[in-house]
Parts: structure tokens; C-alpha cells; sequence
């Protein structure tokens, strides 16, 4: 057969380079712009509102205060988020490691994932808030208890989609598996878990969010004061102060923090499967 | 592979005499009783290209898929007399196996996927690597080495998946319904390259197919089965020539033959 009988499919559709503007592919500016607009026109509103209206700011301060209170307390503000955020991440590598590990071991046996599974679901189903002071009294070290308190609320999604990924790898593969005598940890390792690595991302990219929840509801249970205290116990302190700006400027950095994880995960899952999986793939025609 | 390759002038493969594979009284029965295959009688020859034709739900790719070893018999026997048989002398035959669906791994290229039966058996990278190529080579995706499934179209999918089917020069390829979900063009493209193939290389076919016009063009022998309980009750001989072209596929001997084994289905689906 001529290779000339073939169409060459295979090669990369070339990047319409008529299309794009300042670098980046056209249709990408509005997703930027239109969000940017309707922030700037809120922004706005609340401003002028707020000076009209002569609202004090111990009960809605306008954004140039709060803006402001956020550069003149950046130093404890910031050390706050890096407390915070080192137990975010602290706890979400636990529950990606754990998570995938635990998956893992259900993949090996029915009766295994049979025994356990009910018992991850009582961990993900108990409010945080309610065993997050046990947890406190039980253990000694602050900054422990409260990773533990973010990798309960973190770890639930990865383990259930992992667990999904683990067993809904081709069936037709698994038989080519077996009709090559592959061994268990060979189907495990080129089979199961590249099948299961685009629901594992999605997991990841729910339990980054989850673990910053987890972490600042823990710091509010906890309420840990002193040097080493993160975002949580700067809105409890500026709340009893009634230092309203500098909890909207910690309230700010929180959510910013959220969308960063957020966005940063969801790079790691484009990256990762940029090449082949139908989610990452732009719809070409 | 285990039989040397027919010189290049011979017209057709030579078939061994000595049967690669012998099925006797061959029955498989579901959970819930249900029969799904009774009785099958079948020896292949080396060498052989064997259709098993019949409607769906016949059981045709349930023995396909028992030669294979993927499900276990109810009762008779699969024997291989020629293959290796490990200590507890288990048959180890070396297989390849084409589904209906392409069934490639979407995270990895045409040359990884092709090399994955190598990379099973332990085989060193740079010769894996080598070997996959060329089986890619052979089934006409030369310079589609570093494509991605997604980017090949569904024929060259599946030439991919047969390139697989042979990197381990295999004893036997069992194809089940392969082009069955391929539009008529690349269908009859895929039939000529895959006499081609099984010319050059000797391998034994055994190629399920619900259509009468594929198994007369490609096979040597034609096995019609029938339904509930799935079982085989004609063998015919079809006994043309290779190499078949298109030739073939409009002469008035291609006609006769398809003319027989429609009226042995009919046959079949009436029984």
C-alpha cells in the first residue's frame, strides 16, 4: 500500500495566525475583559455609593480603603497567608498522595473498597466544625491538628474520583492486558492509572479549593493567636477590633488565594493532557 | 514466527498440514444456563485464513474469544499441538488480537501503543521501539509514529491496532468484526492490505465477520454458524486463488461462492 493513499491526519492543524491579537488567540480577550468590566463598573458602584451615602467604614468601608489597609498591613496580613497557605498545601499533598494511594488498594479488591469506601464517606459527610474542636483538644501540635482538619474536608474528592478511574480503564484493554499475560502491577501502572489520571486531576483541581476551606475553618475553630496564625484568626481579631477594612483586605487575600489554587490546578490538568484527552482539546471546524 | 515465510513467488500461503489449533465439542454456557456456543468442531491449519460468518448473537466472537483464552470453555477442549506449554502445560501460544473498536491507549502514540505487547514482555526500549516501527511500516503508517489516536482517522486507527496485533509476530491473529464500523472504501482498502500481510508474513487468520462478501473475498474457508445455541453448521472451501484483487471482486466466480454461503446463512438464520 502507498503511503500516498493515506491522508496525513496526523499532523498538527497550523495555528491560525491571522486570528490572534497582542499574543493571545482571538476569543480569549473578551473572557479576560468582560469579567474585568463588570468588576470595575461594581467597584465603582461601591465606591461612590459609599461616599454619598457617608457609610462609616466600621460598616461598609469603600475599596480605596480597603486597598489601602491592605498595603499598610501587608507585612502581618502576609505572614498570615503564608501560614495559611503553607497549610493548604500541606494538606493537599497529603490527600493527593493518600487519596491515590488509598484508590489504589480499592483497585486491588472488591472487598477491600467494599470494607472501607462507607468509612471515607462518615469522614467526608461529618461537618468539619464539628470535629474540628476533637480533633484541637486530641492533638498537641496546633498547626498538625489543623492540617488534618484541611485533609479531611480535601481528601474525599480525589479518593472518589481516583477510585471511578481506577475501574472504568477499557475493557477491551483490559483484556489485551490479560491475553499478554501482563502482571497486576503492570495493568496498574500502564493501564489503570494513566485511565484514571484525568478524573484524579478534576479531583485535585475540587480539593485545592476545599483545602483552603478546610484550613481557614479550622483556624476559626482553633483560633490560635500569637506570631504563627494565619488569615482565619486575623478576621476574628480585626472583627473584635472592629478594624472592618482590614477584614475585608484578609476576606480579599482569601479569595485571591482560591482563584490562584484554582487557576494553577487547572494549568496542571491542561498540561497534562493537553495531548490527548478530549477535555483539554480545542474543537477544531 | 513458527512456520518459515512462503517464497515470493508462491501464489498463496502454503497451509501446514498439521493443525495449529484443534477445537473438539467446544460449549460455553452462562451464569444463568444460558447456551451460548454448543458443540464447536474446528481445526485450523498453519497458515490458514478461516472466516467464521453468522448473524449477531451467534457466539462467533465467544469462540473467538475462547481460542484466545480471555473466557474458559464450559466443556471440550482447545488444544495447541504446536505451541510452547509452560510447567503446569498450559498452552502458551503467541497471539494477536484485533477488536471491533480500535481499543488504543489515547495517552500515548501510534508507536507506543504498537510497542505496549513488547513493552509486557519485558523487551529492551531501543528494540521495542524498532519493532514497532517497522510493524507500523507494515501496515502502511510509515512517518505516523509520533501521532496521537485522536489525530488518525478511524481506518488508520485501526491499521494501528493490527500493527500491534503483529508486532509480536504472533503464531495466530484473531480479528473480531474489525471493519465492521469502517465506511465501504476504506473497508476494501483494509481487505487488500491485510491479504498482502498475511501473504507476507504466513501468520494463521481467523476473522469473524457477519458479512457474506468479506469472508468470501478474504478467507480460504468459510465457517457459517448459527444461533441460539450459537454452533457451526457448514464449512465451505473457497477455493479461488490468491492474490485476490478487485479482480476478484467482480468476476463471476466471487459471485458463485457468495451465492453459496448466503444460501448456507440463510440456511442458518432459518434452522
Amino acid at each position: 500500500m502507498s503511503e500516498a493513499t493515506l491522508t496525513r491526519l496526523a499532523e498538527e492543524p497550523p495555528a491560525p495566525a491571522a486570528r490572534r491579537a497582542l499574543g493571545l488567540p482571538a476569543g480569549t480577550w473578551p473572557r479576560i475583559l468582560m469579567p474585568l468590566l463588570i468588576g470595575v463598573l461594581a467597584l465603582s458602584a461601591w465606591e461612590i455609593a459609599v461616599r454619598v451615602n457617608e457609610v462609616p467604614h466600621y460598616v461598609l468601608p469603600p475599596p480605596s480603603v480597603i486597598w489601602a489597609t491592605l498595603r499598610a498591613d501587608w507585612g502581618t496580613l502576609s505572614a498570615s497567608l503564608g501560614i495559611t497557605l503553607q497549610i493548604t498545601f500541606a494538606a493537599l499533598a497529603v490527600a493527593a498522595l493518600l487519596g491515590l494511594a488509598l484508590a489504589v488498594l480499592f483497585a486491588q479488591s472488591k472487598w477491600i473498597e467494599l470494607s472501607l469506601f462507607p468509612y471515607a464517606v462518615v469522614l467526608q459527610v461529618t461537618p468539619i466544625v464539628a470535629i474540628a474542636p476533637l480533633i484541637i483538644v486530641w492533638v498537641d501540635d496546633i498547626r498538625l491538628a489543623l492540617l488534618i482538619c484541611a485533609w479531611i474536608v480535601a481528601f474525599f474528592p480525589i479518593l472518589s474520583n481516583t477510585t471511578l478511574g481506577l475501574n472504568s480503564a477499557d475493557h477491551n484493554l483490559v483484556d489485551l492486558f490479560r491475553l499478554y499475560r501482563a502482571s497486576r502491577f503492570q495493568e496498574l501502572v500502564f493501564l489503570r492509572l494513566p485511565s484514571a489520571l484525568p478524573l484524579f486531576l478534576a479531583g485535585l483541581r475540587i480539593s485545592g479549593g476545599l483545602a483552603l476551606i478546610g484550613a481557614i475553618v479550622a483556624e476559626f475553630v482553633a483560633g490560635t493567636g500569637g506570631r504563627a496564625s494565619g488569615l482565619a484568626y486575623r478576621i476574628l481579631e480585626a472583627g473584635y477590633q472592629l478594624q472592618i477594612p482590614r477584614m475585608f483586605a484578609a476576606l480579599l487575600l482569601i479569595c485571591a488565594s482560591g482563584i490562584a489554587i484554582f487557576l494553577a490546578l487547572g494549568l496542571v490538568q491542561h498540561l497534562a493532557l493537553r495531548r490527548w484527552h478530549e477535555s483539554a482539546l480545542r474543537r477544531e471546524g | 514466527m513458527s512456520q518459515p515465510a512462503p517464497p515470493a513467488s508462491a501464489p498463496s500461503p502454503a497451509v501446514s498440514s498439521r493443525p495449529l489449533v484443534v477445537l473438539r465439542g467446544v460449549e460455553k454456557r452462562y451464569g444463568a444456563g444460558t447456551l451460548a456456543v454448543r458443540g464447536v468442531d474446528l481445526a485450523i491449519g498453519a497458515g490458514d485464513f478461516v472466516a467464521l460468518l453468522g448473524p449477531s448473537g451467534c457466539g462467533k466472537s465467544t469462540v473467538l474469544r475462547m481460542i484466545a483464552g480471555l473466557i474458559a470453555p464450559s466443556a471440550g477442549t482447545i488444544d495447541w499441538p504446536q505451541a510452547a506449554h509452560d510447567a503446569a502445560g498450559v498452552a502458551q501460544p503467541r497471539l494477536g488480537f484485533v477488536f471491533q473498536e480500535p481499543t488504543l491507549m489515547p495517552w500515548t502514540t501510534a508507536v507506543g501503543n504498537v510497542a505496549l505487547p513488547l513493552r509486557l514482555a519485558g523487551v529492551a526500549r531501543a528494540e521495542r521501539l524498532a519493532r514497532a516501527a517497522e510493524a507500523l511500516r507494515r501496515v502502511g503508517l510509515a512517518g505516523f509514529e509520533r501521532a496521537y489516536p485522536r489525530a488518525l482517522s478511524g481506518g488508520m486507527k485501526m491499521r494501528v491496532s493490527i500493527a500491534r496485533a503483529l508486532v509480536t509476530r504472533p503464531d495466530i491473529l484473531l480479528m473480531d468484526e474489525p471493519f465492521a464500523a469502517l465506511d465501504e472504501i476504506t473497508r476494501f482498502r483494509l481487505n487488500n492490505d491485510l491479504l498482502e500481510i498475511w501473504r507476507q508474513t504466513g501468520v494463521t487468520v481467523v476473522f469473524v465477520t457477519h458479512s457474506v462478501f468479506e469472508s468470501v473475498y478474504l478467507a480460504r474457508r468459510v465457517a457459517v454458524m448459527a444461533a441460539r445455541p450459537g454452533r457451526i453448521v457448514r464449512e465451505i472451501a473457497i477455493d479461488a486463488p490468491y492474490p485476490r484483487g478487485e479482480a476478484f471482486r467482480t468476476s463471476a466466480e466471487y459471485a458463485a461462492f457468495c451465492r453459496t454461503v448466503s444460501g448456507a446463512l440463510g440456511e442458518a438464520i432459518a434452522a
